[in-house]
């Protein structure tokens, strides 16, 4: 009797909540324009709440503008600070005029990844349409930007400086792929890690209900996993933006 | 995996352009300029209480100095005045001595003078002191007047021996 109902449980409880449930795209406002289907859905809801969230919190961070920062003013004035820090020590100066577009893609994957750790929520970072969209569009502006800045001396990035001309054979495919690879890896990580994080969490969130007592071992694992998620959610989104700046850096200053 | 399903992707295209794009206009015209105006007066703040800082510094350095010199020119004033008062002193000390010590020379002479004259008018009284002994002597013991005369030149005589 009990043996079968283990196996009864579990399939009930991944039935209930499947592990891939919560990275479905549903429709809540069903619009078409042109024939393509861009409904209103819960990602859109989570992208509309993280604007919505963002713009409060700096709205009422900033409200006082206090020459000594209360708690709220002094947290939006350290991710201020963070990013604008972050531009100087890796692109320098000339980057400073990039800083509204950075700091906008950060704050925006920043509380995306935070409001995914929301229970019932949705992470639309651990889409790959989105990380891919905003990959794909950093990469073509950096690569405009480099364009822009040092005209056709930019193909020297994929031929360094001094090396013999014997490698160019080998050297020029090898530094295309790796400039043309930085949209992929850039979309791929963090949508991988939003993605596996959350699944973890949902499956060993699983076990704590079909181990029955013994279900306080997956509880430890799942509430250190959490802080885990929490700090792989700011980091991703450091990583994000550093990788930015880092391709924002090769494109103003070349290496 | 829901994330490979291909109907959701113009939606979420679309969805995250429009607010991306206002996340973007929110920063750009809030949060950014706001921070900005913030951190830029406080770093002014910083900038002005250093330079006041800065200011009173070089206004103490300068009263130190200020307050050096006059320690040193009221040191040397003194020292100055304690000299010219102790030559003036010595001066008056030395006038003093001098003439105390001349006094004092006059009185001495003066003393030695008076003990001389003193000494003179002794001897000159020794003679006749000696002749009325030696009568009144001869005149006890012997019975005898002797004329002044004659004993006045014994007595001279035996003097000069």
């Amino acid at each position: 009797m009990a043996e079968e109902l283990v196996p009864a449980l579990e399939e009930s409880v991944f039935d209930l909540h499947p592990p891939m449930h919560q990275f479905e795209v549903r429709s809540i406002v069903p619009i078409e324009i042109g024939g393509v289907d861009v409904s209103f859905t819960n990602s859109a809801l989570l992208m509309c709440i993280a604007v919505g969230l963002a713009g409060l919190f700096f709205w009422f961070a900033t409200a006082h503008r206090s020459v000594v920062p209360g708690r709220l003013q002094s947290v939006a004035e350290l991710m201020y600070e963070f990013i604008a820090n972050m531009i100087r020590d890796n692109v320098g100066t000339a980057g400073m005029k990039y800083f509204p577009y950075i700091f906008t893609l950060f704050v925006f994957v920043f509380v995306g990844n935070m409001l995914g750790m929301l229970p019932y929520s949705f992470t639309f970072t651990s889409h790959i349409a989105v990380t891919a969209a905003l990959a794909v569009v950093i990469f073509i502006t950096v690569t405009i930007i480099g364009f822009a800045r040092h005209g056709t001396h930019y193909f020297g990035m994929f031929f360094p400086h001094g090396a013999p001309l014997l490698t160019a054979p080998l050297l020029i495919p090898i530094e295309l792929i790796s400039y043309l690879s930085r949209p992929f890896s850039l979309s791929v990580r963090l949508f991988a890690n939003m993605t596996v994080g959350h699944i973890m969490l949902k499956v060993l969130a699983g076990f704590v209900i079909l181990m029955g007592v013994a279900g306080v071992v997956p509880f430890a694992v799942v509430l250190g996993i959490t802080v885990l998620e929490f700090f792989i959610a700011a980091l991703q989104a450091y990583v994000f933006t550093i990788l930015t700046c880092i391709y924002l850096n090769d494109a103003i200053n070349m290496h | 995996m829901p994330q490979f399903d291909p109907s959701s992707f113009p939606s979420q295209f679309f969805w995250l352009a429009i607010t991306i794009v206002a996340l973007y206009f929110v920063m750009t015209r809030m949060a950014i300029p706001r921070l900005a105006n913030v951190l830029e007066q406080r770093q002014k703040l910083i900038d002005d209480d250093l330079e006041q800082a800065e200011k009173l510094k070089a206004e103490t350095e300068a009263a130190i100095a200020a307050y050096e010199a006059a320690l040193a020119e009221a040191r040397a004033k003194a020292h100055e005045e304690i000299k010219a008062v102790t030559e003036a002193a010595a001066k008056v000390a030395e006038a003093k001595n001098a003439e105390v010590i001349e006094r004092v020379a006059k009185q001495i002479k003066d003393g030695e003078n008076r003990i001389a004259k003193s000494r003179d008018e002794a001897l000159s009284h020794v003679r006749e002191v000696a002749v009325s002994v030696a009568t009144d002597m001869v005149t006890k013991l012997v019975g005898l007047s002797l004329d002044d005369a004659k004993v006045g030149d014994a007595v001279t005589a035996s003097m000069k021996d």
